[in-house]
């Protein structure tokens, strides 16, 4: 895995109680957790104060003026003074994800590979993804919908660090069942950033909405302010936590952790600027929908496959 | 690591097969964004009778107005606490301030707290100065030195000059009611603007935080004042008292209307997961609830009954104390059902949570009881440090000039 400059771009007390943190999580996964949370601290930390977005130019989704809920004078900062990252320029990207809800078999592999990656914290109330299992029982209008904190979940002795889906629905009528797996949503129009008091989570220009860790006050607002669930308060470091597709990752050419072990290609990632992209594909390919449309926020996760049942 | 389950459990089979995200079964704000509105609600109670004399010149007031005024500012010192205790990265509180993010609602913060300490901190001076000029001619030692150095060496007690610190005190409390409006309106702007928790995402909310904050500051007072006549074996001034009974009223009245209206809008609306919502209310916080509604309607009622029998004495200081403590129990009870019953309603809209608040800790009801006594502790204080506040200010300014002369 190639790193940036890593530990000079995290805190001191970040790295303390990264230690702390990831003694056992290191002990149980080889090692992996300490890489992870250090590319991705420095991932992170790379955008430095400034929030980027999207002022007036045309953005890559075909629209032009401001598409992001921030200032003109962050965006110019952006432009001004971009992450240093070797052989990489934001504005020539457009990331997006996708989900083809009908190949998902909740192996929840996806879960355990970005708590890894990115040293999320190891319960079952903190997580940057998740997959939700829908179920329609006979007779049934709605589904009962279930996902990884519910104990039951949890695979036994594994202290809340795996996840299985149990067989609770073994001796029922199933009349119809799927999985959803769920991520932040890298919105357009983040409300996460709207509310942020100090611009410490910012949208870049090639998509993801990134945290910086050394900056964020963990207020909390913006855990308050996403209507998908997607943000949690990281203990450890004191600062708010969600996912950033593995912007330490996409910036080298990989894909996002969840993607690469996917075993069924529900995940798919790519840039929209490149029209023969998996994602380019996806969307041309499928019917796709977002989640919570009505809140205006303009997701870039694009489901395929799902139902109305989903929240 | 925080073991979060410990604290919070998920109760999520609510509607048939409840369901919350697995991130929201920790509850982001707890009883310490509680008390925050709270506190800044009663720095804008208080502050609204203080203004009441100061500005409109209701004669009836003037034995409280002083006290109203140094009450709002030992409070509006410890608003800002709760958030201080609650941050992941206190240290970094101030990165709010120094590069305000302006498209939050929460950047403005600092700038309105601060700016309406400084307005108190500017009218308490102008309303105390000539006792504190007084104070340091009549007494000694470090004392003396301690009142000398608050006169910040503008001694002067001139009829022209405290004829100057009246209309200056006075246009501060005139800039000061639209701030205090503003610094509490805000504070509910910064839950209703939330499009994401149903029972916040309200218009009506900055309104109904501000009206509610009027109930619980002028209860707040009430009790104040009562117990501070009772300690100090005084009587409380019967006009003070009678004018804090309708400016109650008139609080409660408004404030249990406009939550009615909001109640029923909500309802009739019955817009996606309303039955979230009716669950909320009969799960999580109807205990609350029953605090809220209760403690307001009692409030209603005798003060009701008290506005047409008109009782003087010991009467109406007995029924406008209980009537005070049952408001300010009713608004901290409303504070709590509206910041943790938000947050008990899942933003799926189809699962419920229970908080259980810690006892001890960082975060804990320990610390919201220590954040709350320290305001009357401050207040004790500074009431010994400036006595004349019991004074009032029925004195015209000349004669006040004879006063400290005579003190002299």
């Amino acid at each position: 895995m190639n790193q940036l400059s890593s530990e000079e771009k995290m805190t001191t007390q970040d790295i303390n109680t990264e230690k702390e943190a990831s003694h056992i999580s290191r002990r149980s996964f080889l090692g992996m957790l300490g890489k992870g949370a250090a590319c991705a601290g420095a991932a992170v930390g790379a955008g430095g104060a400034l929030a980027s977005a999207g002022g007036g130019a045309a953005n890559a989704l075909g629209g032009v003026g401001p598409t992001y809920q921030q200032e003109p004078e962050q965006y110019a900062e952006a432009r001004k003074n971009p992450p240093k990252i070797p052989g990489y320029n934001w504005t020539e990207h457009k990331w997006a994800f996708g989900v083809d809800s009908n190949r998902c078999i909740g192996c929840l592999r996806c879960v355990e590979a970005c708590k890894m990656e990115n040293s999320v914290q190891m319960d079952r109330n903190h997580t940057r993804t998740w997959v939700e299992r829908y179920v329609y029982l006979e007779g049934s209008d709605h589904a009962h919908v279930d996902s990884i904190h519910d104990l039951k979940n949890v695979m036994p002795g594994s202290k809340e660090t795996r996840f299985v889906f149990d067989n609770r629905y073994k001796n029922a009528k199933v009349t119809k069942a799927f999985f959803v797996p769920k991520l932040c949503n890298q919105c357009e129009k983040p409300s996460c950033v709207q509310v942020c008091p100090t611009g410490a989570t910012y949208k870049t220009p090639d998509g993801p909405v990134l945290i910086d860790t050394k900056y964020c006050i963990g207020c909390q607002y913006c855990v308050q302010a996403c209507p998908y669930g997607a943000r949690s308060l990281n203990h450890v470091r004191g600062t708010a936590e969600k996912c950033n597709w593995c912007y330490h990752r996409i910036t080298k050419g990989l894909n996002p952790a969840c993607v690469e072990v996917c075993p069924t290609g529900t995940r798919i990632f790519g840039d929209r600027m490149d029209p023969e992209s998996p994602i380019s594909q996806f969307l041309r390919n499928n019917r796709v929908n977002v989640l919570k449309p009505d809140m205006g926020n303009m997701p870039n996760v694009f489901y395929a496959g799902i139902d109305k049942e989903v929240i | 690591m925080s073991s979060s389950a410990d604290v919070f459990y998920h109760v999520a089979p609510v509607i048939g097969n409840g369901f919350t995200y697995p991130n929201e079964t920790e509850v982001p704000w707890s009883e310490l964004i509680v008390i925050y509105p709270y506190i800044t609600g009663l720095v804008a109670g208080a502050f609204v009778v203080s203004s009441l004399h100061h500005v409109f010149g209701m004669e009836r007031f003037a034995p409280i107005s002083k006290f109203a005024l140094l009450t709002s500012l030992c409070f509006m010192f410890f608003a800002p606490t709760p958030l201080l205790f609650h941050l992941g990265q206190p240290t970094r509180a101030l990165n709010a301030v120094i590069t305000p993010h302006w498209t939050s609602a929460m950047a403005a913060f600092g700038y309105v707290a601060g700016f309406y300490i400084c307005l108190l901190l500017l009218e308490v001076w102008f309303s105390f100065r000539a006792d504190i000029v007084g104070l340091s001619k009549s007494t000694t030692g470090v004392m003396q030195k301690v009142y000398k150095t608050l006169t910040l060496g503008s001694d002067d007690v001139s009829a022209s000059a405290l004829h100057a610190d009246h209309t200056i005190a006075r246009r501060l409390a005139m800039i000061g009611i639209p701030g205090a409006c503003g610094l509490h309106g805000y504070v509910g702007f910064l839950f209703g603007s939330l499009k994401t928790r149903e029972w916040w995402s309200s218009d009506l909310m900055p309104i109904i935080f501000l009206l509610s904050a009027v109930g619980s500051g002028v209860g707040l007072l009430i009790v104040i004042y009562v117990v501070a006549c009772w300690w100090r074996k005084q009587t409380p001034d019967n006009g003070a008292m009678q004018g804090l009974l309708y400016v109650l009223w008139s609080g409660i009245v408004i404030v249990m209307v406009i939550e009615a209206l909001e109640m029923v809008q909500m309802i009739y609306k019955a817009r996606e997961g309303v039955e979230g919502v009716f669950d909320l209310i009969n799960g999580p916080i109807h205990v609350g609830l029953f605090f809220q509604w209760g403690g307001g309607l009692l409030a209603l009622l005798i003060t009701s009954i008290m506005m047409l029998k008109t009782p003087k004495g010991s009467r109406l200081v007995f029924w406008l104390f209980v009537c005070g403590l049952s408001m300010m129990i009713s608004v901290l009870a409303m504070r709590w059902n509206v910041v943790i019953g938000g947050q008990e309603l899942s933003k799926t809209m189809r699962g419920l949570l229970t908080f259980h608040p810690e006892v001890f800790g960082r975060e804990s009801l320990f610390t919201v009881a220590s954040l709350f006594t320290a305001p009357f502790v401050v207040l004790y204080l500074a009431q010994k440090l400036l006595p004349t506040v019991w004074a009032g200010e029925e004195l015209e300014p000349e004669e006040r000039v004879f006063d400290i002369h005579k003190a002299i």
